[in-house]
C-alpha cells in the first residue's frame, strides 16, 4: 500500500472543503448578504438619482465584493484549528503549499465565484450600463481568486489569536488595494467604452503570481500558528 | 525483559530543553526508541509532556533546544479529536487515513466497528458525545501503518471497555515491532515492558 | 569570520556595541541633520513655482526614502531570523517597526504640510501620499500582529513573514498607486510634477537623506536595546548594568 499522490489528496480536501461548506448553507449566503444590504446602502446613503450610483457604481460593486470577501477569510482555517483537524494536515506526507491551494480554491468557489455570479444583478439595480456586465463578472472572477489567496495568508498568521476578528482586516487590507484599484479600473474603462484587456491582464497576472506565492506564507504562517 | 537495541532506534532525540516563561518544563532530555518498546512519560501536571510529544512529531519547530531524529514514520494523536461535527464518522475517519494510505471501505467500517462505533458510522459526528468523538479519532490507530505511535491522553473519556481493547491493541502494535510513546494520568496495564521517561527528574 | 556572526547573536555584546556606535553616531547625525536643516531652510533661493513653501521637501522626501527603506529592512531581519533563527535579527525587526512607522507618519505630516500653501488644501491623494499612507498601514499590520501573540517567539516568526509578504507587495502598491493617480488626475492640476531639481537644492536634500538614515539608525538602536534589557531582564548582565548604574 502505497500513499495517495498528492494529486488525489488535495482533489480529496478540496472535495471536503465543499462538502462541509455546503452541510452548512448559511455559511455560503451570509458573504452574499451581506453584499446585497451593503450595495442597497449606497442609494440610501448618495440619494437614488441613477446617473450618481452609475458614477458610482463600479468602485462600489468592487468595494462590497471586496469586504465580503474580508468578512469570509477570518474562517478559513479556524474550524480546523479549533478541533485540531489543521495540526493532523500539518503532520501529512503531502506538500502543504498544495493543500492550502486545495483550501483556497474551495473558499474561492464558494465566496468569490457566487458574488461575481449575482454581481450582475445589483450592478443592474445600482444603474451600471449593461455594457460593462460582463467585464464586472470577469473582473470579479479574477480579482476574488487573488483576494481568496491573500485573505488565506492573513488567516493563517491570526488563526491561533484569540481576538483575531479585526486584525485579520488590518493586515490584508493594504494588499487587497492594488486588486481593487485595477478591478474598478476595469470596470470604468468596459463603462466609457474603452477595452478594459489591459487590466483584466494585469488581474490575471496577478492571479498567477499569488498561486504561486501566496502558499509559502500562508503555510509558514500555519506552522508557526500551530506551534504558538 | 531482554532489552531490544539492535538495529537503529525507530525515535532518537537529545538533549532536548524546553523553557516557557521563565521556567524550565524539562532539560537535557536524550532518549532512544527502538521497535518493540513502549514508553509512557511521566511528569507533574503543565505542559511539559504534551510539548515533548509535540517536539517529538514535529508540530512544534521553534522555542526548543536539542535534536529529533524521526527515521520512521509517526502517528500522532493529540488532545482534540480532530473530528469534525458536519462529518460522519466515515466520513472523518476516511479523511484522516487518505493521506497515509488507501483504504477500502470495509477497512473503514471494520475500523469503527471495532472502537464500539457500530450503528454511529452514518451519523453527524456532531451528535456524538465527546469520548465517542475521540474513539473516531483511535479508530485510525486499526488502520495505520505507521511503526511509531505518539499519543497524547489515548485513554481520556474512553470507559473501561475501551480502555481495555486500546490496551490490547497497544500490546498487539508493540508485540509487532512498532514502538508506543504515549502520556497517560492513570497507569497502563499491559503485557509487555512500560519504559517510563520522567520529565520531572530532569529539572531538578 | 563566523566568530563575528557568533558574536552578533550574543545580547550583551550586542549592547555594548550599540553603545559605543551611538557614542559618535548621535552627535554625528544631530550635526548633519543641523547643517542640513539650516542649508535647506535658510540658504538655499526659493523655488520658481513653489516659493519657500516648497523648503518642507529637505524633511518630507528623507523621511519617506528612510520610511521606505525601514520596511525592507525589516522584512530583511525577520528573513533572517526566520531562516537561520537568530534572536537578535528578531530583536532588529522588533525595533525597527515602530520606527519605521513613526518615520512614515512624518513622511505623510510634513507631506500635508506642504499641500496647505502649495494646493491649499491638507490632504491630497496624490500617487506619493497615497502610497505612504499604505506603507503605514504595512507597518501598523506588523506592530498589531506582535502586540496579538501572546508567545513572543511565535510573534517574530509571524511578524518575520508578513513583513516579506509586504516586501513583495510594495513594488506591487506602488506601481498600482502611480497608474491609479495617472489614471484620475484632475486634468489642469498636477500634484507630483516632474520636476528637476537644481543642484543648489540637490546638495542640501542628498545631506538631509544621508542625515536621516542615521538618524533612523540611532532611532534603531537605541530601540534594539530597550528591547534587550527588557527581553534579557532577568540575565546577569543586565543585573550587572542595573546595579553599576545604581551604584553611580
Amino acid at each position: 500500500m502505497s500513499a495517495p499522490g498528492t494529486f488525489q489528496f488535495c482533489a480529496r480536501l478540496l472535495h471536503r472543503q465543499l462538502l462541509l461548506a455546503v452541510r452548512r448553507p448559511i455559511d455560503i449566503g451570509n458573504p452574499l448578504l451581506f453584499f446585497v444590504m451593503v450595495v442597497a446602502l449606497f442609494p440610501l446613503g448618495l440619494g437614488p438619482a441613477p446617473e450618481k450610483l452609475a458614477d458610482f457604481a463600479p468602485g462600489v460593486l468592487w468595494i462590497t465584493a471586496l469586504l465580503s470577501n474580508l468578512l469570509t477569510s477570518d474562517t478559513l482555517f479556524r474550524s480546523d484549528f479549533d478541533d485540531g483537524s489543521l495540526e493532523q494536515l500539518l503532520l501529512a506526507p503531502q506538500p502543504l503549499y498544495l493543500s492550502v491551494l486545495a483550501y483556497m480554491l474551495a473558499h474561492w468557489l464558494t465566496t468569490g465565484l457566487l458574488l461575481a455570479v449575482v454581481a450582475p444583478v445589483f450592478a443592474v439595480m445600482l444603474s451600471l450600463p449593461m455594457a460593462a456586465l460582463g467585464i464586472l463578472v470577469t473582473s470579479l472572477l479574477l480579482g476574488t481568486a487573488v483576494l481568496s489567496l491573500l485573505g488565506g495568508i492573513g488567516a493563517a498568521l491570526t488563526v491561533g489569536l484569540k481576538r483575531g476578528g479585526m486584525l485579520i482586516s488590518l493586515l490584508i487590507l493594504p494588499l487587497y488595494m492594488p486588486v481593487l484599484i485595477f478591478g474598478s479600473a476595469a470596470v470604468e474603462a468596459a463603462v466609457s467604452g474603452v477595452p478594459a484587456g489591459p487590466y483584466l491582464a494585469i488581474l490575471g497576472a496577478m492571479v498567477c503570481l499569488a498561486i504561486a506565492l501566496a502558499p509559502l506564507a500562508v503555510a509558514a504562517g500555519l506552522r508557526i500558528s500551530i506551534d504558538a | 525483559m531482554p532489552t531490544n537495541s539492535a538495529g537503529t532506534p525507530l525515535l532518537a532525540a537529545q538533549t532536548l530543553s524546553l523553557v516557557r516563561g521563565g521556567r524550565a518544563l524539562f532539560r537535557d532530555i536524550s532518549f532512544a526508541v527502538h521497535a518493540g518498546q513502549l514508553w509512557q512519560i511521566e511528569g507533574p501536571n503543565g505542559a511539559g509532556k504534551t510539548s515533548l510529544l509535540r517536539i517529538l512529531c514535529g508540530l512544534a519547530r521553534y522555542g526548543f533546544e536539542g535534536r529529533v531524529q524521526r527515521p520512521a514514520p509517526q502517528l500522532y494523536l493529540g488532545h482534540h479529536a480532530a473530528v469534525k461535527g458536519l462529518l460522519t464518522p466515515r466520513e472523518n475517519l476516511a479523511w484522516h487515513v487518505s493521506g497515509a494510505d488507501r483504504y477500502a471501505n470495509e477497512q473503514i467500517e471494520s475500523a469503527l466497528v471495532r472502537v464500539g462505533l457500530y450503528g454511529y458510522e452514518d451519523v453527524p459526528s456532531h451528535t456524538l458525545s465527546a469520548g465517542q468523538q475521540r474513539r473516531v479519532n483511535l479508530a485510525r490507530l486499526f488502520l495505520s501503518s505507521a511503526p511509531v505511535w505518539l499519543l497524547d491522553e489515548p485513554f481520556a473519556a474512553i470507559d473501561k471497555e475501551g480502555v481495555v481493547a486500546l490496551e490490547t491493541l497497544l500490546e498487539e502494535h508493540v508485540a509487532a515491532g512498532g514502538a508506543v510513546l504515549m502520556t497517560s494520568h492513570q497507569a497502563v496495564q499491559v503485557n509487555c515492558e512500560v519504559r517510563v521517561l520522567d520529565l520531572a527528574g530532569s529539572v531538578v | 569570520m563566523w566568530s563575528f556572526f557568533h558574536k552578533l547573536g550574543s545580547p550583551p555584546w550586542l549592547y555594548a556595541i550599540s553603545g559605543v556606535i551611538l557614542r559618535w553616531l548621535l552627535p554625528a547625525t544631530i550635526m548633519a541633520l543641523a547643517v542640513g536643516m539650516v542649508w535647506g531652510l535658510l540658504f538655499t533661493s526659493p523655488d520658481f513655482r513653489q516659493g519657500n513653501s516648497y523648503r518642507i521637501i529637505y524633511i518630507h522626501v528623507p523621511a519617506a526614502v528612510v520610511a521606505l527603506a525601514g520596511y525592507y529592512l525589516m522584512a530583511i531581519a525577520g528573513a533572517i531570523n526566520l531562516i537561520w533563527r537568530m534572536k537578535m535579527a528578531d530583536v532588529a525587526m522588533r525595533a525597527a517597526a515602530p520606527v519605521g512607522a513613526a518615520f512614515t507618519f512624518i513622511a505623510l505630516f510634513t507631506g500635508a504640510i506642504w499641500g496647505k500653501p502649495t494646493w491649499g488644501t491638507w490632504w491630497v491623494w496624490d500617487a506619493r501620499i497615497t502610497s505612504m499612507v499604505i506603507l503605514l498601514f504595512l507597518y501598523l499590520g506588523v506592530v498589531a500582529l506582535y502586540e496579538a501573540f501572546d508567545n513572543k517567539e511565535a510573534a517574530g516568526k509571524a511578524c518575520a513573514v508578513l513583513s516579506l509578504v509586504g516586501m513583495v507587495n510594495i513594488p506591487i502598491i506602488y506601481k498600482s498607486v502611480d497608474w491609479w493617480y495617472s489614471l484620475h488626475q484632475p486634468a489642469s492640476i498636477k500634484f507630483t510634477g516632474d520636476s528637476t531639481i537644481d543642484s543648489s537644492m540637490l546638495y542640501p536634500l542628498l545631506l538631509m537623506i544621508a542625515a536621516f538614515y542615521a538618524l533612523f539608525t540611532c532611532c534603531l538602536l537605541l530601540n534594539m536595546r530597550a528591547e534587550l534589557l527588557q527581553r534579557e531582564a532577568r540575565t546577569q548582565w543586565v543585573r550587572k548594568l542595573a546595579s553599576a548604574a545604581e551604584a553611580r
